[in-house]
């Protein structure tokens, strides 16, 4: 989801700050304020000195350990193990003696009002590490500063006479300082007055270079503890089961059986509070049932007798959905939102000399994260302390706050490695859930909430269905003249404190590809209105405007009886820059590189006359570039997908390796989504509940490596967490075009194929 | 009964061993344990609630992901479709019993390590359980033999976690 961070205002102003830790320790911090638009700074005195737990981002002690701290949830994106590189480095620090902590929410009173400590905290959303590369080095910078002005001090020579390098100063001389034995000293200096001179990139020590994961030993030994393995103090275990319809009520319960399993406290029915936000209260009526482990709660759930009875949602179906979407493109209604309009489509279009149109129709998906919803919490007459899963602490905060009305200060939220994100932890109904039953004036304990998987499935904010109509105009010189979207999908933005006019915002992309490449190009919107919840999704609106374009790029290919790279590179014509019209520009030669590279691993020259299928895509967005070659070959009537290939450009690169990870993770991700994967509903009832309905492909079903090249650069870093995800399954159903001349205008894939074939 | 037992223990300062008990006893990590509470409870809540080893992971009602997998006479088994009276007596490994008593991974940890082989990190301890099977009953596991694994994952760890298993069955783990 790119636009999450659209909201936080990166131009507060930052505070970097010095504190005497304990015992000797050199702490330094970024202090955010919220007096952003000031410009005089403000004296550090001035803002307080509360930190939370171990402080800010760096901790030095008297020993040479450095402990540092990371602000964002890791989800699994490797920001617990870039971030802190990223100051690791501008410190000099021996990365050996570094230790990493997850900082959890900071938060401190501002008149009632929330002040955040650590500025931006967001996961996975693609701006971990650019926000990071904006302010984190600083911190870096600043301690690495106050230990060069503690030696030149105790060695009498000017700072500059000195070098940093793994921990340690060292003077021309040759003479050495620890960085362990200059704290006590350095703790006393003044700060800088403004951040010295952060390192230029030949001297960079860590980044560029690999680093696995921070958690790797606790993750592989089993020592992890994510949010589901916490307790906190006497605690129960709620489990819960929702009304089937988002809008049902609870018509009758009997829960005497329930009562009767043995450690079973307690049932109690929740319901959405009126008036406010998706994702920020219940989706849907619940009961839960309480009890003091999650065996017992299991058993006392099965004995519920639950009637609900269904809301005005009951009649709904994705099929009739899609069957409505396909009336609404084939009307003369006009478009929700005029998304783009360069130049004059209608005019272009009487000067075709060929045209071509093609729909697309995508499913409904959810977001099947490995750790189930869950919330740990205990509420208290003046304090709330949570551990949760989230990638949105501060959105998190908010909901506390509402439900308790308990003032910043009083709020604890910890965030301990994620199982998985994908958009689905920038909702918070679940945390809702689980603090309206710990605020319950019956409740003495904390709540541990535990969805299970039947109830993630089925309770989830989909990435909405959507049917995308494109239409080319070719001219004479085989020239692409004109293009024109036209896509209906019901928007995640709905009941979100989104105006009307930006609903389009989470399907499509203003400046998406060929935008700005085409002089006559018109993108239009059609909102579908649904009672499912829709919410941010991994790579939205990317995924399913990738795969539409890049079809139909293909198919465009074939009509002229060129081939598609070819078509691709005409397309794309000179390297030059162009203007996005969200700010930033758009580096052809840049998206024009990641395809050739592409195109030479998997030996494109082999596209007409191989037996295998080869298939291609590209995209920009993020100010990142990606793309993607797909080699397949079918055998006794199944598809294998032979080879994949994945280039990526996302300027500098802080860890090749995390990147590497990212970049085929996100390919194998796309391609099992694009396979198998499906949400429906009918009667206005999700109809997948486990696994088996919603099937992540299984090892045998994807390929065996996923070939990534990382494309070296020095322009400030992009996010990566998704950006392998939209560009793998168009390629791959080219490929699917060329080993079997079907053609894929619906996913999922693999019942697509063979339904035509 | 086990109160009627104790009441029935002869009233002198011997210290005699306790005879038979109730309850179901289990051998996980080495370690022996007695479970007194409901025999059906899955060995997974056992695992996580009663003795809070919870690096074994829920998978789904019935493992579907893999999480949940544990070592049950050496076997990869889902730890939520086995009862805590079915896994009696029996030898268990879980994640938190792989590596040596001295902190010394098991290759396939290592290895996991080595590649990197890591998304989120909640599916990988099913992961490594599945691959120390496998790499118990195949030395030289085919790739055909890797794509038996039961485990899926959203993060995409699957052609990391084939190297890593490429990477012990050729003897590297922990090599660069």
């Amino acid at each position: 989801m790119s636009d999450a961070n659209h909201g936080i205002r990166l131009s507060r102003r930052r505070f970097l700050q010095v504190l005497a830790g304990t015992a000797g320790a050199l702490v330094i911090g970024i202090r955010a304020a919220e007096a952003a638009d000031t410009d005089a700074p403000l004296p550090p005195s001035l803002l307080g000195d509360t930190f939370y737990g171990i402080g800010a981002y760096v901790r030095i002690d008297a020993d040479g350990n450095v402990l540092i701290g990371v602000r964002d949830p890791d989800t699994g994106t490797g920001v617990a193990t870039a971030l802190p590189r990223i100051i690791a480095d501008e410190l000099d620090a021996d990365w050996n003696r570094v230790s990493v902590v997850s900082l959890g929410l900071g938060v401190t009173d501002n008149n009632g009002q929330p002040s955040w400590i650590y500025g931006r905290q967001l996961g996975g959303t693609g701006g971990s590490i650019s926000a990071a590369w904006a302010d984190l080095r600083q911190a870096g910078a600043v301690a690495r500063w106050l230990l060069l002005q503690a030696a030149a001090r105790r060695l009498g020579v000017p700072a500059d006479r000195l070098r940093c390098e793994s921990g340690t100063v060292i003077a021309l001389d040759g003479r050495r300082f620890t960085y362990g034995s200059l704290v006590e000293d350095a703790s006393k200096i003044d700060m800088p007055n403004s951040v010295p001179p952060l390192k230029t990139a030949e001297r960079y020590q860590l980044i560029g270079n690999p680093a696995g994961d921070v958690d790797a030993r606790e993750i592989v030994t089993g020592q992890t503890r994510f949010a589901i393995d916490q307790q906190y103090g006497d605690t129960l275990t709620a489990v819960v089961v929702h009304c089937p319809w988002p809008d049902g009520t609870l018509d009758g319960i009997d829960f005497t059986d329930t009562l009767a399993v043995k450690g079973v406290r307690k049932v109690l029915q929740l319901s959405p509070e009126v008036g406010q936000q998706a994702g920020t209260t219940l989706s849907a009526t619940a009961v839960v049932v309480l009890a003091e482990d999650t065996w017992s709660a299991l058993k006392g759930r099965q004995k519920l007798k639950l009637k609900w009875k269904p809301g005005a949602s009951n009649s709904e179906s994705s099929d009739a959905l899609e069957q409505q979407a396909g009336a609404l493109l084939a009307g003369k209604t006009d478009p929700t939102t005029r998304v783009r309009n360069d130049g004059d489509y209608d005019a272009a279009s009487k000067k075709a000399a060929r045209r071509l149109e093609a729909t697309y129709f995508q499913p409904w998906l959810a977001h099947a994260t490995a750790e189930p919803m869950n919330c740990l919490v205990r509420v208290e007459k003046n304090k709330a302390t949570l551990v949760v899963p989230t990638q949105a602490p501060q959105k998190a905060w908010a909901v506390v706050h509402r439900i308790t009305g308990l003032s910043p200060d009083q709020i604890e939220i910890g965030v301990p490695r994620v199982g998985g994100g994908y958009g689905r932890r920038l909702d918070h109904d679940y945390l809702a859930e689980a603090v309206m039953l710990a605020s319950n004036k019956d409740i003495d304990t904390s709540v541990r909430l535990i969805w299970t998987n039947d109830q993630d499935l089925a309770h989830d904010y989909y990435r909405s269905g959507s049917v995308h109509q494109l239409s080319v105009i070719i001219d004479r010189k085989r020239q692409i003249t004109g293009w024109n979207q036209r896509m209906v999908s019901a928007s995640a933005l709905v009941n979100r404190g989104v105006p009307d006019s930006r609903l389009w915002t989470s399907e499509v992309d203003v400046d998406q590809l060929p935008a700005a490449l085409v002089p006559n190009y018109r993108s239009d919107w059609y909102a579908q209105t649904s009672a499912i919840p829709r919410g941010p999704s991994r790579s939205m609106p990317h995924l399913s405007n990738a795969f539409a374009v890049e079809s139909f790029i293909d198919e465009i290919a074939h009509s002229m009886k060129e081939d598609p790279l070819d078509t691709h590179l005409r397309l794309l014509g000179e390297a030059r820059e162009l203007p996005l019209s969200g700010g930033g520009t758009f580096d052809t030669g840049r998206l024009i590189n990641v395809l050739k590279l592409v195109a030479d691993r998997i030996e494109w020259k082999n596209w007409l006359h191989s037996v295998n299928g080869l298939g291609i895509a590209c995209w920009h967005f993020n100010g990142a570039y990606v793309a993607h070659a797909v080699e397949v070959a079918t055998k006794d009537q199944k598809l294998i997908v032979q080879r994949v290939v994945c280039a990526v450009d996302v300027g500098r690169i802080i860890n090749p390796m995390g990147l590497e990870g990212q970049v085929a993770g996100a390919t194998l991700d796309a391609l099992s989504t694009a396979l198998n994967l499906s949400i429906t509903f009918k009667d206005g009832q999700i109809q997948q509940h486990s696994g088996k309905d919603y099937p992540l492909a299984s090892m045998a079903l994807l390929p065996n490596a996923v070939e990534v090249i990382t494309v070296p650069g020095d322009r400030d870093p992009a996010g990566a967490s998704f950006l392998a995800m939209p560009t793998a399954a168009p390629a791959l159903a080219n490929a699917v075009f060329r080993a079997t001349a079907v053609r894929i205008r619906r996913l999922p894939l693999t019942r697509e194929l063979s339904r035509l074939s | 009964m086990a109160l009627a037992q104790a009441q029935a223990l002869p009233a002198t300062n011997t210290i005699v061993p306790d005879k038979i008990r109730d309850g179901i006893d289990l051998q996980i990590n080495g370690e022996h344990y007695r479970h007194t509470g409901d025999p059906q409870m899955p060995l997974l809540w056992y695992l996580r609630d009663v003795l809070r080893l919870t690096g074994t992971k829920y998978g789904g009602e019935h493992g579907e992901n893999g999480a949940d997998l544990i070592l049950l006479k050496g076997r990869a088994t889902s730890a939520i479709s086995v009862s805590v009276a079915k896994a009696a007596n029996a030898e268990i490994v879980t994640i938190e019993g792989l590596a040596a008593n001295d902190g010394t991974l098991h290759p396939v940890q290592q290895a996991f390590i080595d590649e990197d082989a890591i998304g989120c990190g909640y599916c990988t301890p099913g992961w490594i359980i599945a691959s120390v099977d496998l790499l118990k009953r195949k030395k030289q596991p085919s790739d055909d033999d890797i794509d038996t694994l039961p485990n899926v994952c959203r993060c995409g760890c699957q052609t990391r976690v084939r190297r890593a298993i490429k990477r012990v069955a050729a003897g590297k783990a922990g090599q660069p």
